[in-house]
């Protein structure tokens, strides 16, 4: 799986896109850190920006490569290689690539700006350590749609409904729920709600590191009052860990099944 | 050495192979016939665990295959379609599939062989077709394997590397080896085929050697008995001779 993985790597390290990737989170961050004095402002301009992005541009690169590189993989079955090592090492190829122009492009202006040791770095690892669990989690997400669909145009499209659903409907439908239960104490549920969305996983949990729960109310206060603490907060973190293992098991299994 | 049981597979619902069994025992030239559509790159495929088959089982060498993947070190296979990653040069999938089998490797004869040093840093998406087919027996000639598969060798080849494909593919016979080749070219057929299994919408409907079908079918050549066979199965099938 390790030759796999690193020559899917090195593929894709030498491929413009992931250079445009990495050097429009340069741009943004220096930008925001030349605009605005104060780090945890940049913080949140980031995540907003890193939540929407990284798993957008995950589940693009996820699908494209495998539909890419098909008849790659066709050379690579012939020989005596096992079929999950195939997947798995150019999976993890695409999100070890993605999440390196991720912690370049956002921790070199970091770097630059000399905030290392500072109060805000905490926060800033928060954000950046999320963007790597999203990008692996939503490339394995695509990556397993490609491997599901042999037809590149319906392998795309529900790529980016997978995408579209955990950025936007999700939080829509939850809204909406929110609204029409308003009577109800719902803020337990918002919490169990939120484990079941990597986005909001992590939004979450870079809002409760800045500490601006306060920002939304008694939810917030809940939220804080258990992710805030050390065993919620873990468990935060290992729910994302989950979410990474979701795509893992998926490509294993459908490699096992599929016909070349 | 190779050992087919009762292989069945369909594609949605289309059944492309209905119990096919098959056992090669003896080292030799063995050609896979059938038109298109009749289950042959399957066969071949499902030979190298490329297409899980629905029942039966493949054993070769006395291991079952099914979810193995060891033994296709033993096994040399050229796909049908000469299809690489674009942005690769000839050098890097050579050096590649080297460093997948890291086994003593004859690619430098074979490159000479066929004149490709000039393309050697190419990009394979820049190649004709031809010389992708070139690279492609380059890759799939490259190690001393007991066992050959050959799908479509002679697609796009020019007479030059058609001579010495034939060449080689006799070479590879003296050493012993089982070597299984599809083709269209009945002519190529002809010439280097010692048995000849015959598949008919999944089904194998002859095996024996080329002069068996001819005489069979009272034929002059392969391509007049296989017209013959085709014929008759259509119209009258129990004419088509069970294997």
């Amino acid at each position: 799986m390790y030759k796999i993985l690193t020559f899917s790597f090195f593929d894709l390290i030498r491929s413009r896109w992931l250079f445009i990737y990495c050097g429009f989170y340069l741009v943004l961050a220096t930008g925001l850190f030349l605009i605005s004095s104060a780090p945890s402002k940049v913080i949140i301009s980031l995540m907003n920006i890193v939540l929407l992005l990284v798993p957008l541009i995950a589940t693009l690169f996820g699908v494209m490569y495998y539909y890419n590189s098909r008849e790659f993989c066709e050379l690579l079955l012939a020989q005596p290689v096992r079929r999950t090592h195939i997947f798995l090492g150019q999976y993890m190829g695409i999100a070890i690539s993605l999440s390196l122009s991720l912690v370049a492009g956002l921790g070199i202006p970091f770097l630059f700006y000399g905030l290392i040791g500072s109060g805000e770095m905490g926060n800033y690892l928060t954000l950046v350590l999320a963007g790597v669990f999203l990008s692996f989690i939503f490339s394995g997400l695509a990556f397993l749609v490609a491997l599901r669909f042999e037809n590149r145009i319906k392998g795309f499209g529900v790529a980016i409904l997978v995408w579209l659903f955990f950025s936007v409907i999700y939080d829509g439908i939850l809204l909406i729920t929110m609204s029409v239960f308003s009577d109800y104490p719902l803020e337990k549920f918002a919490l169990a709600a939120s484990v079941f969305n990597p986005v909001d996983l992590s939004r979450i949990l870079i809002l409760m590191k800045l500490d601006i729960s306060a920002l939304m109310g008694l939810t917030g206060a809940i939220f804080k009052n258990i992710l805030g603490s050390g065993p919620g907060f873990w468990a935060a973190w290992v729910s994302l860990v989950l979410w990474m293992a979701i795509p893992l098991t998926g490509i294993r299994r459908v490699s096992l099944r599929k016909d070349f | 050495m190779i050992s087919i049981q009762n292989l069945h597979k369909t594609f949605g619902k289309n059944t492309v192979l209905k119990s096919v069994s098959l056992s090669l025992t003896q080292p030799g030239i063995f050609a896979i016939l059938g038109p298109n559509g009749s289950g042959k790159t399957t066969l071949i495929k499902s030979i190298l665990g490329m297409v899980i088959p629905d029942k039966g089982k493949i054993i070769f060498n006395g291991t079952n295959i099914y979810r193995q993947w060891n033994y296709r070190d033993e096994i040399d296979y050229l796909p049908q379609i000469a299809r690489f990653p674009e942005n690769l040069t000839v050098q890097e999938v050579i050096e590649m599939v080297k460093k997948l089998r890291p086994r003593p490797a004859r690619d430098l004869a074979l490159i000479q062989n066929f004149g490709l040093e000039p393309f050697l840093s190419r990009r394979l998406g820049n190649l004709s077709g031809g010389t992708r087919q070139k690279v492609n027996l380059v890759l799939a000639f490259m190690y001393d394997s007991p066992c050959l598969i050959l799908d479509e060798p002679t697609s796009g080849l020019d007479p030059v590397a058609m001579m010495k494909l034939k060449q080689m593919i006799n070479q590879e016979k003296e050493k012993g080896k089982t070597i299984l080749i599809t083709s269209h070219i009945m002519g190529f057929v002809e010439e280097i085929a010692d048995e000849i299994v015959f598949l008919l919408e999944g089904d194998i409907c002859f095996r024996g050697t080329p002069e068996d079908l001819r005489q069979r079918y009272g034929a002059e050549d392969i391509e007049s008995a296989i017209a013959a066979l085709l014929l008759s199965d259509s119209t009258t099938p129990q004419l088509c001779i069970k294997y």
